[in-house]
């Protein structure tokens, strides 16, 4: 499969052996990287990283998995502190940017902001969030992370829990677990339930689907327990958010129902839906799931620049 | 049933079975309000009709209209047929069709997406004809009809 130039930007563009092609070609790297230490196959190469709203973490793991890569990292972290305050257009500044690099990851506050420097630009564009929209590599590391946890994705009873409703993560990770024959807990404050388009998606993409408010009723069930934070910048209304605000915290209490093998995901950064005392059970892989961002991204960018 | 008279045109184009309510709407999206030709504009509401129980009918003179022109019908008015008319003769007769990809007409209803605030030609896919549904290109929001109507 020849990735060379393809850009990464929503994961409806991903079919099921694209998937597979990224989460086997990150095992690959992860693997080699393990032996060496240090990777030299971007050697040369310039990652541009526009960060035209703030998210350190996601701009950490970006930098890492090209400095991982042997390639080196050129970008900015706040639009204020770039050319952009001065009110040039995020086509000009991607035209200008495409001059200094060979890939651009970009984050930006409005949706379809990546899709249309995609457009403008010739060299490789990486989505790494727009608006509430896309985010697709943390859905490709969330698989990863599940295929590694339990060797497959087939046949797992996965749980999706807390702000299903504005949860980009959530939904984009529901979409792409629709390629595999797994069953879906949406578990969420009635006022926070999945859209019931993505529902019916789901539904007529063959997934069992169940919807519940009830954690404790079904976290027996459960392989995977996927916990979203209930964020507040995304409510339209303040009222809203503090009716459902602390509606769950996953602790041992809870998570004495639970199955042996349940793995605890979260996309991080958490406030209070996951008690601190969780971290030192076996049930917790949020750090695990940190780290394999990096590979993940490897993969993506060493793809899209052709050279692995 | 009386059949009811409307002056003819010499040349231009009628708009036929569009829906009943809907003719006003057709005159604002092609904006024939502001006809710069000085042609007349006809337009008759509630005509019985045989296939549509009720229409409306808008005859526009000495106008032809572009492809984009009859995209933004068929959003409005799907069930519509355009006549062309030369000499007062039918000349062409087609239905309207919404296409796969409507391009450059449509404004997305998401306030915060990128279409809104970058010089960028806005496209939608039509990902269900009845009842109406897109989905923004950039942003990847779906709009219904309502919403379709209201951005035109
Ligand atoms: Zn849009």
């Amino acid at each position: 499969m020849d990735w060379t130039g393809r850009d990464v930007i929503s994961i409806r563009d991903f079919s099921k052996e694209d998937i597979e092609f990224v989460l086997s070609t990150a095992e690959r790297l992860e693997r080699e990287l393990k032996e060496k230490g240090h990777l030299e196959y971007a050697k040369g190469k310039i990652l541009a990283t526009l960060f035209f709203e703030p998210s350190t973490r996601t701009r950490l793991s970006f930098e890492s998995a090209m400095h991982r890569l042997g390639g080196s990292v050129i970008g900015f972290a706040e639009a204020s502190t770039s050319s952009v305050k001065k009110g040039e257009s995020l086509r000009d500044t991607i035209k200008t940017v495409e001059q200094y690099s060979d890939v651009i990851v970009i984050r930006h506050p409005k949706e379809g902001a990546a899709r249309l420097a995609a457009e403008v630009a010739e060299v490789p564009v990486i989505n790494a969030g727009d608006g509430s929209n896309q985010h697709p590599t943390q859905t490709l590391l969330d698989l990863y992370t599940i295929k590694k946890e339990f060797s497959k994705i087939d046949g797992l009873k996965i749980g999706l829990l807390g702000d299903l409703k504005y949860g980009r993560t959530v939904h984009s990770l529901a979409e792409a677990l629709a390629f595999y024959d797994v069953e879906l807990y949406l578990i969420s404050p009635e006022m926070l339930r999945m859209p019931k388009h993505i529902v019916e998606e789901l539904k007529e993409r063959g997934v069992k689907v169940y919807e519940t408010s009830d954690l404790e009723a079904v976290i027996g069930e459960l392989d995977v327990l996927y916990v979203t934070r209930i964020q507040r910048e995304r409510f339209p209304d303040e009222q809203e958010y503090l009716k459902v605000k602390g509606s769950y915290q996953v602790n041992c209490k809870v998570l004495e129902k639970a199955k042996e093998e349940l793995r605890v995901m979260h996309p991080l950064p958490r406030v209070d839906e996951i008690h601190p005392e969780v971290d030192k059970t076996k049930h917790a892989i949020y750090f695990r799931q940190v780290f394999n961002g990096v590979p993940v991204r490897m993969a993506l960018l060493g793809l899209v620049l052709g050279v692995i | 049933m009386t059949e009811l008279k409307v002056s003819a045109i010499r040349e231009g184009t009628v708009i036929d079975h569009i829906p009943a309510g809907k003719g006003l709407k057709v005159i604002e999206i092609l904006k024939l309000g502001r006809l710069s030709n000085g042609g007349a504009v006809l337009l008759a509401i509630n005509v019985p009709s045989k296939k549509l129980g009720r229409k409306d009918i808008v005859k526009v003179e000495g106008k032809f209209l572009s492809e984009e022109e009859v995209n933004k019908i068929a959003l409005v008015a799907p069930t519509a047929t355009v006549n062309i008319i030369r000499d007062y003769k039918v000349v062409e007769k087609f239905k309207v069709e919404i296409p796969d990809i409507i391009e450059g007409i449509l404004r997305c209803a998401n306030p915060n997406c990128i279409t809104h605030y970058e010089y960028v030609t806005t496209k939608f896919y039509v990902i269900s004809r009845e009842p109406l549904k897109v989905r923004c290109h950039y942003c990847e929001r779906t709009m219904e009809e309502e919403e379709i109507l209201a951005n035109l």
